[in-house]
C-alpha cells in the first residue's frame, strides 16, 4: 500500500533522509519510531506530496508521490505534527469544512468517525482553539478521516499527550484498523512500538531496523538483566567500571544491564557486593524496544 | 525550618471565568529535591507552574518560592529561579555563546562571571568547538542539555523544567537526567514535568494533579504501595481515569 524506495532528502548541506526504503502492506498499523530530528516529518511530507524528495521513489496506493499528487491527496488522510485546524472555527465547522473540501458530507462518512466524534459531541460548538490537547488531537483525527481515506498518515499524534490519553488514542487506531485502513504512524515513544504490527526504527535519517516488535526484541544480541537496588544512581556508577558490562542504562526504578551470555547472576552480585551496593533484586528480562534502540544507536558510528 | 523549603504553597488557586484551573493546592518542596509534577493534559500543571514562576497571578491562596512571595515579590522571585521547556529555551538565531551572554545578563551576572561561566560550561559539556554555532544548527538532544545549563547558569535555588525531554532520543534523555542529578546534588531543587513515566520514577517525590487538585503526593515507594501498582504508569492510569 505504501512503498518507499531509496528516498533521500537534503536541505542544503543537511541530509535529512539518507536513501531509506520500506513497505507498508494493506491493513497494517505500521510504526515509524525515532526521536525528533530523525527525519520522520520529512518522510511524511514527501509521502503526502507536500515536499519533493532529492532522490528515490515513493508510491501510495500505487500512485507516485511526485507525479500523481492529485490522486494521492484524495486517498490519504494526513494529521501533521503541529495542530493545523482552524482555531477560530468550531469543532463542527472544522469538520464540515474538511468534508466540503473533499466533496463529501459529514453524514456520508459518519460511521468512520463515530467512536471518536461521540467524545467531541458535547463540545461541537466550542472553537477549536479552546479545546484541551487531547480533544484537539481527536478533532484532527476526525478531520483526517472524513473523506474516507485508504491510507492514514499520523505524524507524532501522541507527543505531549499524557499516558491515559495516549492509551485511548492507540485503542482508536486499533479499532480503525478493523475497517481495513492502512496506517503509518510516527512516535518518539519507544513503548508505543509494541502496539504496531511492524516497525521501522529511524535515527539521523537512516533506518536502523525493520521488523515486527516481537522479532526486534528477540534479535537483541546480549543477555539483559534488570537490576533493582537502593540507590540506582550510585549503582549505575559502580556498573560503569564493571568489566563484564556491555551497557547499563537506567529504566525508571531499575537499571538494565547488558552482558555477554556467559555472565551469571552470582558474578554480578559479587561485583556489586564488593562495592557495597544494596541489591534488591537481579533477574534476566526480555528486552524492550528501547533497549534495542539504544543498542543500535551505540553501534552507529556517526553519532560518536 | 522554612529555609529548607523551597516551595511552600497554601490553597493556591486560579480561576478563568467559571473554570477552576487550579483548585486550592497545598504542598511543599524541599531544598535539593527532585520533585516530579505529573498530571493529565488539562489537569492544571501549566497554570500552576505559571503561578509559581511569577508569570501568572493567582486568584487566591499564597505561595513562597525560593523565599519570595509569588504575589508581592514577583520580580525578585524571577531572579532566583531557572526555567526551561521543550517549546521555549534558547534563541535559535543566536549562537551558543550569545545565548549564554544574553541569559547571563538577564539573570544579573557580571561580565566577568559570564565569561567564567561560559568557559566552565563549554568545558564541562564538551562544547568548545561549537561555541560560535547558531543554536538552530545544533541537534535537539544537545540543545536541551545546553538549555538546562543555561537555565541553571546563575545557580538558582530552584529550576522549573516543563517536559524538558519531550521527543529526545533515549540515550540523550538519560544523559539529561544525569545533569538533573548533578544539579540536585549541587543543591539546586528540580521541579520537573514529564509524560515519560520511567522519568517520573527518577524523582525523589512525585505529585499527581487531577482536575485542578493534587490527588496524590509522595515518594515512588509510597505511591506504589498506596495504589497497589508495580510502576508509575499504573499509578497514573488509576488516578487519572
Amino acid at each position: 500500500m505504501i512503498s518507499i524506495d531509496n528516498i533521500s532528502k537534503s536541505y542544503g548541506n543537511v541530509r535529512a533522509l539518507n536513501s531509506i526504503s520500506f513497505k507498508v502492506n494493506k491493513g497494517q498499523l505500521y510504526g515509524l519510531i525515532g526521536p525528533d530530528g530523525s527525519g520522520k516529518t520529512s518522510l511524511f511530507r514527501i509521502l503526502t506530496s507536500l515536499l519533493l524528495p532529492t532522490g528515490g521513489k515513493a508510491t501510495m496506493a500505487g500512485f507516485d508521490a511526485v507525479d500523481d499528487y492529485k490522486e494521492i491527496r484524495k486517498r490519504v488522510g494526513y494529521m501533521p505534527e503541529r495542530f493545523s485546524l482552524y482555531l477560530d472555527l468550531t469543532v463542527e465547522e472544522n469538520l464540515k469544512f474538511f468534508a466540503t473540501v473533499f466533496n463529501t458530507t459529514i453524514k456520508e462518512n459518519y460511521h468512520l468517525i463515530e467512536d471518536i466524534y461521540n467524545m467531541l459531541e458535547p463540545f461541537k460548538h466550542r472553537r477549536a482553539g479552546d479545546l484541551s490537547g487531547g480533544m484537539k488531537q481527536k478533532l484532527a483525527l476526525s478531520c483526517a478521516l472524513i473523506h474516507k481515506p485508504e491510507i492514514l498518515l499520523l505524524d507524532e499524534p501522541t507527543t505531549g499527550v499524557d499516558p491515559v490519553s495516549r492509551r485511548d488514542f492507540w485503542n482508536i487506531l486499533k479499532n480503525l484498523q478493523k475497517t481495513g485502513l492502512t496506517t503509518l504512524v510516527s512516535t518518539p515513544f519507544m513503548e508505543d512500538a509494541e502496539l504496531c504490527d511492524e516497525v521501522a526504527l529511524i535515527q539521523n535519517g537512516e533506518i536502523l531496523k525493520i521488523d515486527t516488535p516481537e522479532k526486534i526484541a528477540l534479535d537483541y544480541p546480549h543477555r539483559l538483566w534488570k537490576v533493582v537496588s537502593e540507590n540506582n544512581y550510585r549503582t549505575l556508577k559502580v556498573l560503569g567500571s564493571y568489566s563484564n558490562k556491555i551497557s547499563a542504562f537506567s529504566f525508571g526504578n531499575s537499571i538494565h544491564l547488558a552482558t555477554g551470555h556467559d555472565v551469571t547472576k552470582t558474578m554480578i552480585e559479587t561485583h556489586l557486593n564488593e562495592h557495597e551496593v544494596k541489591i534488591i533484586s537481579i533477574e534476566t528480562i526480555r528486552p524492550h524496544i528501547e533497549d534495542v534502540f539504544m543498542e543500535l544507536m551505540s553501534n552507529d558510528e556517526t553519532l560518536s | 525550618m522554612t529555609e529548607e523549603k523551597v516551595i511552600i504553597a497554601k490553597h493556591l488557586t486560579r480561576t478563568f471565568g467559571k473554570f477552576i484551573a487550579v483548585d486550592h493546592i497545598s504542598f511543599e518542596v524541599n531544598r535539593g529535591e527532585i520533585f516530579g509534577f505529573l498530571g493529565a493534559n488539562g489537569a492544571g500543571k501549566t497554570t500552576a507552574i505559571k503561578m509559581l514562576t511569577g508569570i501568572l497571578s493567582s486568584s487566591s491562596g499564597e505561595a513562597m518560592v525560593a523565599g519570595f512571595d509569588i504575589k508581592k515579590q514577583r520580580n525578585k522571585l524571577k531572579e532566583h529561579i531557572g526555567y526551561m521547556s521543550q517549546k521555549f529555551s534558547l534563541y535559535e538565531d543566536l549562537t551558543l555563546k550569545e545565548n549564554i551572554r544574553f541569559y547571563g545578563g538577564i539573570y544579573g551576572l557580571s561580565k566577568k562571571d559570564i565569561i567564567r561561566k561560559t568557559g566552565e560550561m563549554t568545558e564541562r559539556l564538551d562544547l568548545k568547538n561549537i561555541e560560535n554555532t547558531l543554536i538552530s544548527e545544533i541537534p535537539l538532544g544537545w540543545k536541551q542539555k545546553i538549555a538546562f545549563s543555561v537555565a541553571t547558569l546563575h545557580h538558582p535555588k530552584i529550576v522549573f523544567l516543563d517536559e524538558p525531554t519531550s521527543g529526545v532520543d533515549p540515550i540523550t534523555r538519560r544523559q539529561f537526567w544525569n545533569l538533573i542529578y548533578e544539579a540536585a546534588a549541587d543543591g539546586i531543587t528540580v521541579f520537573v514535568t514529564t509524560h515519560y513515566m520511567d522519568e517520573a520514577e527518577y524523582c525523589d517525590r512525585i505529585s499527581m494533579m487531577v482536575e485542578g487538585k493534587i490527588a496524590a503526593i509522595g515518594s515512588l515507594h509510597d505511591l506504589l504501595s498506596k495504589y497497589d501498582s508495580k510502576n508509575m504508569d499504573e499509578v497514573f492510569i488509576k488516578l487519572a481515569r
